[in-house]
This record gives C-alpha cells, structure tokens and sequence, in this order.
C-alpha cells in the first residue's frame, strides 16, 4: 500500500517521471521547473533509472528538437520547461504535434515578459495553446504526479505529445503529502511504448516530408481528429488509474458542490483547492455557488461543461492569463460549450504574475458578482488608479519611461519615489 | 606490337575501373545504397544532390546499410521529399531548418538507450540551415560529444528561397538581398562565417573541407569520419547553377576552380589540429573562378571591378599561405591519391 510522504511538488513529479521509464530525458533549465530536472539527472546519474539519456541541452528550442529525434526512434522522451522557454520551443513544439510524437512535458506554469518575472501565472501555455498538443492542468501535486503516469499512456494511445501543466511556484515548490505511484501499477499501467512510425534501418519511413494544399486540409484535420480520440480516452484513462491506484486523479473535468448552483466558477489549476475553500464559505452563508476545475484544456471537454453548467445561471470563468485586447482566453471556449444556454458568463483574470489569489478578494469579488457590479472582464485587485496615472503621464510628454519603473516608483518599492 | 596504356584522366572521375577495388567509389558497387535515388526535383546541374548522394552512399557502405539521417529544411529536404515521393532510402526525418543536429543527438541518445548503437547518425543541411540559424544546435551537438555526422552542403546562399544572402557568401558575390549596386560590390567584405574552423575550435573528433569536384576524396573523408565517434563535420562545396549563375555542365569544373584558386581550401583535422590539406594542382587566378559566375558579373561589366578582383585574389592568396596549398606542409595522414592512381596506372596485377 502506497504510503504519502512529505515531498516537493517537483521532486514528486521527478520521482513519479522516472517511474514512467522515460528512455531519453532533454533539459534547459528554467525558473521555476529545475527542481524537477535536477532530481532526474540524479536519478539518471545514480543509475535509479536505466537505460536513459539524459541530455544537457544548450537551449529549450534543442531541447524539444532532442526530443523529437529521440521519440521518432521509438524511445519514450521527456522533457520540462516554463515560460519563456516553452516559447522559445514554440516551432518544435509544432512540429512534434504534426508528426504526431507522443513526447510527455512538465510546464511549470510562469508569466511572460516583458516585464520578466519568474512568478506563477499561465501566459505561457495558453499561449501555445493551438499548437497540437494535449494540454493538462494539475490542481495539486498529487495530481501533477499522477497525471505523468496517465499522459504516457495517453501520448502514446493517441501519437500526440502531452503537456502536464502545474502551476510554478504554487505547486512547484510547494510541500504537502504525496503517494508516489509506485513501481508496479505503474508498469502494469503504462506498457512498454510501441511506435506507430519509428525511423529503422529495417524499414526506412521518410518523416517530416513536404505536403501541398491538395493534402494538407485533412493532415491538419486529422490532428483534431486525434484529439477528439483523447477526449473519449482522458477519462477512461483516469478511471482505468483510480482502479489501480485507488484515487481519482486527472479526467476531464472536476466539480466541487456544482449541483444546485446558481453560479460556478471555473478555473484551471491549483487555485481549485482556493476555490472550494471559498465555496464552503458562501454555502455556509447561504449562497449557492459551485466551482469546476477543467483539466483537460486541450482537447476542451465542451460536453462536459455543458451537462455541468447548463442548470446554472451565472458562470465565473477565472483565468491566470488573458488575450491583451480581448480578454478572457479560457471564456470563449466555455461559451462556445454553452452556445444557446442561457447562462452569463464572465472572465475574472487573476494571480498574474505570481500575485496571490486570496479568498477576502474573491470573496469581494462574488459580493459584486451577487450586485450586478462585476465588469464583463473584471481584473482581480487591479490598482486602477495607477494604471490611469501611468497613463496620464505618458499622454504629457513625449518620454514618459518604462513602464514598469514608474510603477515601481508610484509603489515606493524604487527607492527614489515618484518622479 | 607496341605496349597497350591507359592513361588516367586526371579528373578523379568515380567508378574508374582500372582502379584497385581499396580505391574504387561506393558508386562503383553495384550494391550501392543508392541513398537518394533518381526522381528527386533538384535543378540540373545540382551540387548539392550530387555530394549528398556520394556522402551518404559511402555512410551507409561504412556502416552496412545502418543509418539514420536528420535533415534541416532547405534545398535538399523540398526536392528530395514532396509527399508521397520520397527519394530517401534510408530513415531519414526533416523536422525544421535550424534543428538538425539537436534532432541528430536525440536519434543518437535513443539508439544508445535502445542498446543499438551498430546504427550510426547523420545529420545534413544547407550553408543557411547550418552556418546561420541551426549554429546554436551544431555547436551544442559539438560540445556534447554527441555520436552524429553532420553534413554542411555549402552553395553559399539561401537557394530555396530565391538566393538571399547567407553567412557562408563569399565577399563580392550578388544575391538577391546583395545586388551590386555603384559603391555596392555585391555581398561585402570582412563578414561572414568559417564553419570548418569553428568546428575546430570545438576540438571534435573529425572536421574535413571537400568539392564535388573531387568526390572519392569527399567518399574518403566521410569514410574516416565513419570510422570515428563523436561529432564529426564535414562542410562540402556545392555549386549552385541557379544561385551562382554557372553553367549546368560547368558545376564539377566550377568546383574544382574553388580549390585550385585557393579560394576553398580543402583540409581535414582531427582534434582541432589540421592533419592533411589536398594541395593545388594547378593553380589559377581567381578571376578563372569568378568568370564562370553571374552572381560575380558585376566584376567584370567595366573595369570599376578589378580592385574587388585583386582583393578576392588577396583572400586566395591568404587562404594558400594559411593551409600550405601549393606545398602541402601538413601532408597527408593518408596515402594520396595521386599515389593510388599511378599505382592504378600501371595496370591491373
């Protein structure tokens, strides 16, 4: 019986990884996913994991190239990343779906910049969010871990690389009690991987060739196809792992006290735990609200939400990244999914860059919710009064300064104050 | 009756068969590979398909058939594979242009794990795949000690998108984002790229210069390289027909004109120490070279190009007193060929 012990999210993740058997293991290292690379070079180097390359990349792009090579050959490849480096492997990240390469990455969800900053939010992934890969968010370590073990299988059932997002920081580097999936489940769980294609001198395939628009339509057709495949396989999957590990983990999606609700927030991520917390607090004030977790963003359970939500009145959809000009990212897809429902809907965006998603604030913010007061796309604890100075001073002279500087300034955190 | 003699051509023409069979090109074996085989798109005249034919023949010929090759994006991967033809018969993946080797050292990294290391790696692209935007890729092959040979076929300028400048233009010549215009020779001097040298300084395994013009000596280097492990590189000259204005029929001469100015100095090193140079034969002003060229017209539309001529031949000049040309002080590591074909020359035993 497997027994929770205090771990890092990272170490969980790492330890749960090798698990899995990855055969060629890439990495860049990047706040804030090292922790989980780190522990793989140890458990590579100390000969825990055997036989697996473990290669020191010179660059995120290389690093999804490594992978890409290693996984054509018929070899399981792992790799994690963050922010600006799952930018910066965006063409690989591409072209690994279009090949169809079932490739398992950890992103360790963090903002982008400018202005650069290290801290949890997910810019990063949602805005690779149309580049072919499945796309899972964690809302908890013990989740993170587990989720590895079903997005091999997964990656592998379907030819489609899998990201696991979980969120940096949060869950990264946060401590709390996890079963590790032990050896023999995991095994049991996951067989050895049997490439569809594989580059064998026994049976020469050319893998990557050039494909006209006579074609081209249902190549890239056929890439949705394989993820509507996933759609139906997630939940399987996850059922198929609480029967053998005897907890639920990963699916679709997850609802907390959503039955009766007259709203539910939905969200991705470790805020779920913040969520349901929050939940019990309203219920027991009488309020009737509901939160669901989407763990599969990509391919997105539009089905599922729709049974979930359609007895709803109002939805909250709370996103930790947002489409600048827009709005809410997360939002149009749940609309799409509630198409002729007569449900409102809005986008909260919250927890960017690190800053900290806190109960009092959502609380004030369901208070205007329940008011009729909440803006269609509202920005959690904005400070809206400094934007508009910032703004002012920038309409006054031709040299109004980086932005983020006199920000800083206004907050008093620059020594030197307002200038 | 008076005494029958073949003579040898001199032009190192492959397949010759009053050689000993040691000497004889992969091409001469009637089991070749035949690694890119007829159909493929390449323009006529093509350097590129000629030396990648050659290189990866005598790779699978070293290896007994066993080779993986990585291709960046570019000439050689848009006319060998429009899907569903495909001239590789060999496994062979492009996956983007600056990719090559990364993808190369994951291929090497997964045969390691999958204890099938009888399989050797190649990866392969153009000057721009390889000089310019997959350089960050290369070099970290290099530094790892990753087992892959890589193969620059080097036309000297971005072909497949029209002809645009690359880091491996030579100075003068006119692309299409270099056009001479007045006070404007073409591509300008003191820029570019040495890719033969940085590889060396990275003090891999095996680092070798070839042509087309000389193809058993680009079979040969490949052979050595096959016999190495590590990162190996080989950087091969491929006229352009298209891009440099050449005749078709003109590429293997056109070829040769680059080593016999010494404006292409063909060497090879192993370790980072040059081990052996293919000394000039006949050596010719470059102005021989750059006649044969469009992309060098501008040179000779009046007489405004002789100073960049005289410069080009400063360029030729430097490049014969560096690697000891026209002496061959560094010798060679093997027996010349020269040695082999007067041996040839005498007849068959």
């Amino acid at each position: 019986m497997a027994v929770a012990s205090q771990l890092e999210g990272s170490l969980a993740v790492a330890r749960t990884v090798a698990r899995c058997r990855p055969q060629v293991i890439c990495a860049y290292p990047i706040t804030p996913q090292t922790h989980i690379v780190e522990a793989l070079s140890r458990i590579v180097a100390s000969g825990e994991l055997a036989p697996c390359e473990f290669v020191n990349v010179e660059s995120e792009f290389a690093a999804m190239s490594v992978a890409i090579g290693a996984s054509a050959t018929g070899a399981r490849a792992y790799t994690a990343t963050a922010s600006q480096g799952l930018l910066y492997m965006a063409e690989a990240l591409f072209n690994a779906s279009g090949l169809g390469l079932p490739i398992v990455m950890t992103v360790a969800n963090r903002a982008i910049g400018a202005p650069i900053n290290i801290w949890n939010d997910h810019s990063d992934a949602m805005a690779l969010r149309d580049c072919g890969w499945v796309q899972l968010y964690a809302t908890s370590n013990q989740e993170a871990a587990d989720m590895h073990v079903q997005a091999f299988r997964l990656a592998e059932r379907c030819s489609l690389p899998v990201m696991v997002c979980m969120d940096g920081f949060v869950l990264t580097h946060a401590v709390e009690p996890v079963e590790l999936p032990e050896q023999e489940p995991v095994d049991a769980y996951l067989p050895p991987f049997r490439p569809r294609q594989v580059l064998d001198p026994e049976d020469p395939v050319t893998m990557g060739a050039l494909v006209g628009p006579e074609a081209y339509t249902e190549v890239r057709y056929l890439a949705h196809a394989k993820q509507g495949e996933a759609l139906d396989e997630i939940p399987v999957l996850a059922t198929d792992f609480a029967a053998r590990f005897g907890r639920a983990s990963g699916g679709l999606i997850e609802t907390y006290r959503c039955e009766g609700a007259d709203t539910v927030i939905v969200a991705l991520g470790s805020v779920f735990g913040t969520l349901q917390e929050l939940v019990d607090e309203r219920r027991a004030q009488g309020a009737r609200l509901g939160a669901l977790a989407i763990k599969s963003f990509r391919p997105f359970p539009v089905g599922e939400l729709r049974a979930a939500l359609s007895s709803t009145r109002g939805v909250i959809v709370l996103e930790r990244a947002f489409s600048v000009g827009v709005g809410g990212i997360v939002t149009g897809d749940v609309r799409a999914a509630l198409a002729g429902v007569d449900v409102d809907t809005a986008t909260v965006i919250a927890g960017l860059g690190g800053r900290a998603i806190t109960r009092s604030s959502l609380h004030a913010m369901l208070d205007r919710h329940e008011q009729g007061a909440l803006q269609p796309v509202h920005f959690l604890d904005l400070d809206i009064d400094l934007v508009e100075r910032e703004l002012a001073r920038h309409r006054d002279g031709e040299r109004g300064g980086p932005h983020a500087e006199n920000i800083l300034r206004e907050l008093g955190i620059v020594a030197a104050g307002p200038v | 009756m008076s005494e029958v003699r073949y003579y040898q051509t001199g032009t190192f023409a492959s397949g010759n068969r009053l050689l000993a069979d040691e000497a004889a090109s992969a091409q001469a074996d009637p089991g070749r590979a035949n690694a890119i085989t007829k159909g493929h798109r390449a323009c006529q005249g093509c350097g590129e398909a000629l030396g990648a034919r050659y290189a990866l023949d005598a790779a699978l010929a070293a290896a007994g058939g066993r080779v993986i090759a990585a291709n960046a994006t570019g000439c050689l991967e848009v006319f060998s594979t429009p899907f569903p033809e495909s001239s590789w018969r060999l496994p062979w993946i492009h996956s983007l242009f600056a990719n090559a080797p990364a993808v190369a050292t994951g291929i090497a990294a997964a045969l390691r794990a999958q204890g099938r290391t009888d399989i050797r790696v190649v990866g392969q692209g153009g000057d721009g795949g390889t000089v310019d935007i997959g350089l960050a890729c290369l070099s970290g092959m290099f530094e790892r000690g990753d087992d892959v040979l890589y193969l620059c076929y080097d036309n000297e300028a971005y072909m497949n998108t029209g002809v645009q400048r690359s880091a491996a233009t030579p100075p003068a010549a006119r692309t299409a984002t270099t056009e001479p215009l007045p006070g404007h020779p073409g591509n300008a001097f003191g820029q570019g790229k040495n890719l033969p040298l940085i590889a060396m300084a990275h003090e891999i395994p095996y680092v070798a210069t070839a042509t087309v013009a000389e193809l058993r000596d680009l079979e040969r280097k490949v052979e050595r390289a096959m016999e190495l492990h590590g990162p190996r590189y080989i950087h091969v000259l491929v006229p352009c027909p298209l891009g440099w204005g050449s005749e078709p029929r003109e590429t293997i001469e056109v070829a040769r004109l680059a080593k016999e100015t010494g404006l292409f100095p063909v060497f090879e090193a192993e370790g980072g120490e040059v081990t052996g140079v293919s000394p000039i034969r006949r050596l010719r002003p470059v102005e021989d070279y750059l006649r044969r060229q469009r992309r060098y017209a501008h040179l000779f539309a009046d007489g405004t190009g002789a100073e960049t001529i005289a410069r080009l031949q400063r360029t030729a000049d430097r490049n014969i007193e560096r690697f000891g040309l026209l002496d061959g002080e560094h010798g060679s590591q093997r027996r010349p060929l020269l040695e082999v074909l007067a041996e040839a020359d005498r007849g068959p035993q």
